[in-house]
């Protein structure tokens, strides 16, 4: 098997942050009615994680389902590790209408680390970054500049960044603008 | 003429010295300085000409309302036109000019227009100019245009950068006066999440300079605690030198930041723009004070009274050395004072009340200042400068009693709140008699999506001047925010200022009262816009009696400014004209943004490389390394062709065609949108969105499809292939992905939401490469690992496996009529793919192709593409696609129009092929001509060109078009006249050119 390219070859630019661009990840798309308890627990048998309520992400052993949306949310976990899931979430959601597609190669992934974060997040997204309103754990699909990505709160300063990998350098020469040294807006970050 | 005094200025540090440069002059200032108060510090009263007559004009205001002291700030790439001088911070280096003067601020020959302002009234160009018709375009405008104006535009792009900031918070104080600031503590006390923001780069406002005593101390010392003990809360955030530009819908608001308003080498953006979402809005705007109308009120030298304080009190600039004060108020006299106690002449203080007897006279009195009650000016003497003022009984007709020598006036008409943000969003005006100004109305405040008012208005917003009053009017508001908000008081108690008690206005809109028509054609509404009395007569007298209209009529209220300072006097004018009384007659629309902000701002980061985002493929730095020509298809960029050296666009186009049919060509096809449908409905749901039948179809085959919209139009087409009994994977067009995405998931989700069906668009997890050619399959074989012959993998199917050890699904499909695989391989394994195929073929002669090249082949075989042949009123049945259209189905989206008359008509234009008679390529988009002309008396016509292209396969010109009857007339001959006139003759053939029986690509 040959060697997998990401979209931006791994790039990474510093400035109030340092963004940078991931190495491969696996992930799953998985659609199904997720207010129906019984899918509820398959669909967390299958992935190996707990199904994260709205506006959130749950992580267990280096696994993390994202909420999307009432009826969707991503698996991503280690490269190798998705065609084993697939399967496992194929055995687990028989019988339960669903769809479960490999997308590892859909989308990039921006590491986003850095004080300034939220600073930085909010110059390109309206949604609410404050601390109370976007804690760690919280996912938000949303607008960066003018694309639709899906934000991670992973800890305190630190934020992963999806986008389909056809915009994957427009993200990150957004986020590279907005984290540019003389830009700190010091709203969140009040010590900047 | 103004100077700067040895002493005094509470905001300017004589320390330190900026140096700039005023009209190629080098000038110095201090730091602090704005750049009004360094000019008129320099003696520079003196700061442009006006809109239409060219009269000389200087400073009247001391902020962001000023009309007449607007400069040219900047160069080159960081030249900006109409910056108001009284709002632009003095820094070092800095460069300004004056504007709307030729060849010099001094001598100006358009000044001549002030010699024939009588022949220039409101409406005369529009009366004027209007005949000959042609002569408004060639000769009167660009003249107009030239001699009326404001700033010139930049050259240059500019240099800086931008950036939006996006928050929601509580409550949004805007104003950082002592109503703002006491609002603000009181909901931050209460606990909620404040921002203040404060268009100055100060806090406090007006009340240091009006020596305003708060608790017992002086507004300073009050101001600088309160703003200490707010940037100490947590829940509190503090912001200068930003204005809130407009209030929107649901709590919404722009404010606007000048964060680095200076050439600056930190990388600072120069402009940050807030969006801020606020459960409710505090606007704490303080008022703007009222000019008087009386004759010349526009000669340099006359300013505001409030003004004038300032300029003395916050730079020590003194407007002049003997000032007159003219007022129908008493807050004007705390200018007489402040001037008499900074050692400077107030030779009289006119005052247009008959009756004066509030504590500011009386301490004006007792200082032995001259009052002249019951008085005003006639004429203000001089030209560029102020030389003194003649004087005359307010009640009278202008018949002079006394003339004043003098180099400056400080009038005062009374103060008006500031509204404007109030209104945006629909908040109402009530018209205070007593003050003679429109305030905002409580009970009729901008409503939220709770039908709840979402604005308050505190402090002098709400009519509330004096300091006490407004004060006790912050504290208000801030008990509506925390009632509105279920929150409890803090523990901070409202402040309490003490001020001078004073004795009301007398409304005063003319001076003198009973002005001729002489005087009222020299008194200046509207500065900016050289808008006077008699131009706001003359559109009443003229019929333009509504408020909207008179504005237009007039252009009052129109310029940069939006009329801060004319609005009040203008509306007064009008409704004296009207006979009616002020609140009949209403104000104008107040809209965004309060002061004009920088179109930087507004597209903040978005420009240069982030203009727009550019959807790259997972093999786009290999066609950019190829010499791509590029085509925008949708946000994607797609290889047009491959320029060779030394090759032109058409012959780089016709090496690919006729190498792809006679060797092996590639096409990155990663574009073409996947979106996969799954459930035990999935079929039932296809057979609805496709016209043909696509349940019946079989695991392992592809069946191309056409999608309609409800009207029946055709809007998509692609290769769907089915999966697994109870998958499909349909292909897009590169445009239609997220399109017919969206389209699946709306019928889904509002019609047929039992059905049980799950989407998803996979269209970015695949790099998708067409290889095409007579050679295709051997070159795949090279690669191997899977069964490509004809038997293993027939036409219109599908198999996975992997080629060269990557992980492929292949599709065997042809939009060239070639033997055609196309390889679906996950995204970041593309590049590896096309590498291989590339090295693998060298000697098959494998060469990558363009998005021409493969226009042109599908076009060769008589292929229809969405957006050539398909414009939105194109319905299959149009492109002679019946076959792909199921007559057993009951229904398929689109069925129900494409039966209705219009739609069966025989006589709709219909697909056919052209072929010209010298083989010439035809004009894109050329009609065929018939006989006759229609009703409006235009030629007739009976067909058009949809597709066009030279064919190096047939050398030469084929095309399609629709066609009247088209069908029925093969071997017909039609006539299409080229733009030059000159006809092309083309017969009607079958728009199949190239291998009509399909045996190339069955192979």
């Amino acid at each position: 098997m040959s060697e997998i390219a990401t979209a931006l070859g791994g790039a990474r630019s510093d400035g109030l942050c340092t963004v940078c661009e991931v190495p491969p990840l696996g992930m799953i798309q998985i659609r199904a009615d997720l207010g129906a308890t019984a899918v509820r627990d398959a669909v967390a048998e299958g992935a190996g994680v707990a199904v994260p309520d709205v506006l959130r992400a749950t992580t267990e052993q280096g696994r993390t389902l994202c909420w999307f949306s009432p009826d969707e949310v991503l698996l991503i976990l280690p490269r190798g590790e998705a065609p084993s899931a697939l399967s496992a979430l194929a055995e687990a959601m028989e019988g339960h209408h669903h769809l479960a597609a490999d997308v590892s190669d859909m989308r990039a992934v921006l590491r986003v680390e850095g004080r300034a974060v939220r600073d930085v997040l909010a110059k390109l997204t309206p949604a609410d970054m404050a601390p109370g309103a976007f804690p760690p754990g919280s996912v938000r699909r949303t607008r960066l500049g003018q694309i639709a990505a899906a934000v991670r709160m992973v800890e305190d300063e630190t934020v992963e960044i999806l986008c389909f990998r056809s915009v994957a350098r427009y993200a990150f020469d957004l986020m590279t603008e907005a984290a540019r040294e003389g830009g700190a807006v010091g709203y969140f970050d009040r010590e900047a | 003429m103004s100077i700067r005094l040895n002493s005094g200025g509470r905001r300017i540090d004589r320390d330190r010295v900026l140096r700039y440069r005023f009209n190629g002059r080098d000038m110095a200032g201090f730091a602090g300085d704005t750049l009004a108060s360094a000019l008129l510090g320099a003696g520079q009263t003196l700061m442009g000409r006006s809109f239409k007559y060219h009269r000389p004009r200087g400073v009247v205001a001391s902020g962001p309302e000023e009309p007449n002291a607007l400069m040219g700030v900047g160069e080159g790439a960081r030249f900006e036109p109409n910056q108001r001088a009284p709002a632009t911070p003095l820094h070092e280096g800095l460069v300004a000019v004056s504007q709307n003067h030729w060849p010099s601020l001094e001598r100006d020959v358009g000044a001549v227009n002030t010699a024939l302002a009588r022949f220039l009234p409101a409406g005369f160009y529009y009366k004027t100019f209007t005949w000959p018709r042609a002569f408004w375009k060639h000769v009167y405008e660009p003249f107009i245009r030239r001699s009326a104006g404001l700033g010139r535009p930049p050259e240059e792009a500019d240099a800086d950068r931008y950036e939006h900031f996006n928050i929601r918070t509580d409550v949004v104080v805007i104003g950082g006066g002592i109503a703002g600031l006491t609002a603000a503590r009181l909901a931050a006390e209460a606990g909620l999440e404040v921002l203040l923001i404060e268009q100055d780069t100060i806090w406090g406002g007006r009340a240091p300079v009006d020596g305003v005593e708060i608790d017992g101390n002086p507004a300073q010392a009050w101001v600088d605690d309160t703003v200490a003990a707010l940037a100490a809360m947590p829940n509190v955030r503090l912001r200068l030198g930003t204005m809130a530009a407009g209030i929107y819908d649901h709590g919404y608001l722009l404010a606007y930041e000048r964060v680095a308003d200076r050439p600056d080498s930190s990388g600072a953006p120069r402009h940050r723009l807030w969006r801020v979402r606020a459960r409710r809005i505090v606007t704490a705007t303080g008022a703007i004070e009222r000019p008087l109308s009386f004759a010349c009120n526009d000669v340099p030298g006359v300013m505001l009274a409030g003004a004038v304080r300032d300029y003395l009190v916050d730079y020590g600039v003194s407007p002049g050395d003997r000032t007159v004060i003219v007022t129908n108020n008493d807050d004007a006299y705390r200018t007489a004072i402040a001037l008499h106690r900074a050692g400077l002449s107030v030779p009289a203080i006119v005052d247009a009340r008959p009756e004066i007897a509030g504590a500011l006279p009386e301490e004006a009195r007792q200082l032995g200042l001259t009052i002249l009650p019951g008085t005003g000016i006639a004429k203000v003497k001089g030209g560029r400068q102020v030389t003194g003022v003649a004087l005359c009984q307010q009640g009278g007709d202008g018949a002079v009693t006394q003339e004043i020598a003098c180099d400056a006036v400080a009038m005062s008409g009374g103060w008006s709140p500031v509204v404007h943000l109030w209104s945006h969003c629909g908040g109402k005006l009530i018209w205070d008699a007593e003050q003679a100004h429109f305030r905002p109305d409580p009970d009729r405040a901008p409503t939220g999506a709770d039908g709840r008012g979402f604005v308050v208005t505190a402090g002098a917003a709400s009519g509330a001047l004096r300091a006490d009053a407004a004060l006790s009017d912050a504290a208000a508001a801030a008990d509506r925010v925390l009632t509105a908000l279920d929150q409890t008081a803090g523990d901070a108690s409202p402040p309490r200022a003490d001020v001078p008690s004073e004795a009301p206005l007398a409304p005063v809109w003319m001076m003198p009262q009973r002005a001729g028509a002489d005087l009222r054609a020299k008194m200046w509404l509207d500065f900016q816009n050289d808008v006077k009395v008699s131009d706001v007569r003359l559109a009443a007298q003229e019929g333009f009696t509504s408020v909207e209209h008179a504005k237009r009529y007039t252009t009052l209220g129109m310029a940069t400014d939006q009329g801060k300072l004319s609005n009040i006097n203008g509306l007064a004018v009008l409704a004296d004209a009207r006979g009616d009384a002020i609140p009949q007659v209403g104000t104008t629309t107040f809209r965004p943004p309060y002061v004009p902000i920088s179109m930087g701002s507004i597209a903040g980061e978005a420009r240069g490389d982030l203009f727009q985002p550019i959807r790259r493929t997972p093999l786009h730095d290999w066609h950019e390394g190829q010499g791509a020509r590029w085509e925008p298809v949708g946000q994607w960029r797609r290889p047009y062709t491959y320029l060779r050296e030394g090759e032109g666009v058409k012959d780089a186009v016709n090496r690919e065609i006729l190498n792809t049919r006679s060797n092996v060509g590639l096409l990155d096809a990663s574009t073409l949108g996947k979106i996969v449908v799954k459930g035990p409905d999935a079929g039932r749901f296809l057979d609805m969105l496709y016209t043909n039948m696509m349940s019946t179809l079989k695991v392992g085959r592809c069946r191309y499809g056409l999608m309609c919209s409800e009207n029946g139009f055709l809007m998509d087409d692609g290769v769907v292939a089915r999966l697994s009994e109870d998958t499909f994977l349909c292909h897009t067009t590169t445009g239609g992905a997220d399109r017919i995405h969206a389209h699946m998931e709306e019928w889904l989700q509002t019609e047929w939401w039992t059905w049980k069906v799950w989407i998803a668009n996979l269209t970015e997890h695949y790099a998708q490469i067409a290889v095409v050619g007579p050679k295709a399959r051997t070159l795949l074989e090279r690669l191997g690992g899977m069964d490509l012959s004809r038997d293993a993998l027939p036409f219109m199917g599908w198999a996975d496996g992997t080629l060269g050890g990557l992980p492929v699904r292949v599709y065997r499909i042809s939009f060239s009529g070639e033997l055609s695989y196309e390889i679906a391989v996950p995204a970041g394994q593309g590049r590896a793919l096309w590498d291989r195929l590339l090295s693998e073929g060298a000697d098959l002669g494998v060469m990558p192709y363009g998005t021409e090249a493969l226009h042109v082949m599908r076009a060769e075989k008589g292929f229809i593409m969405i957006g050539d042949e398909t414009d939105g009123t194109v319905i299959p049945q149009d492109l002679g696609l019946d076959w792909a259209i199921s007559k057993k189905k009951d229904d398929y989206l689109g069925k129900r129009a494409q039966a209705r008359p219009h739609m069966t008509d025989p006589d709709r234009w219909t697909l056919v092929g052209l072929e010209t008679e010298s083989g010439a390529v035809l004009p894109e988009g050329a009609y065929a001509v018939a006989e006759g002309t229609n009703a409006n008396g235009q030629r007739r016509t009976q067909g058009r060109v949809t597709s066009t292209y030279y064919s190096p396969t047939l050398d030469r010109g084929i095309a399609m078009g629709l066609v009247w009857r088209g069908p029925e007339r093969l071997g017909e001959v039609l006539t299409f006249p080229k733009v030059d006139g000159t006809p092309v003759r083309a017969r009607i053939v079958s728009p199949v050119f190239y291998d009509p029986k399909g045996e190339k690509q069955d192979v």
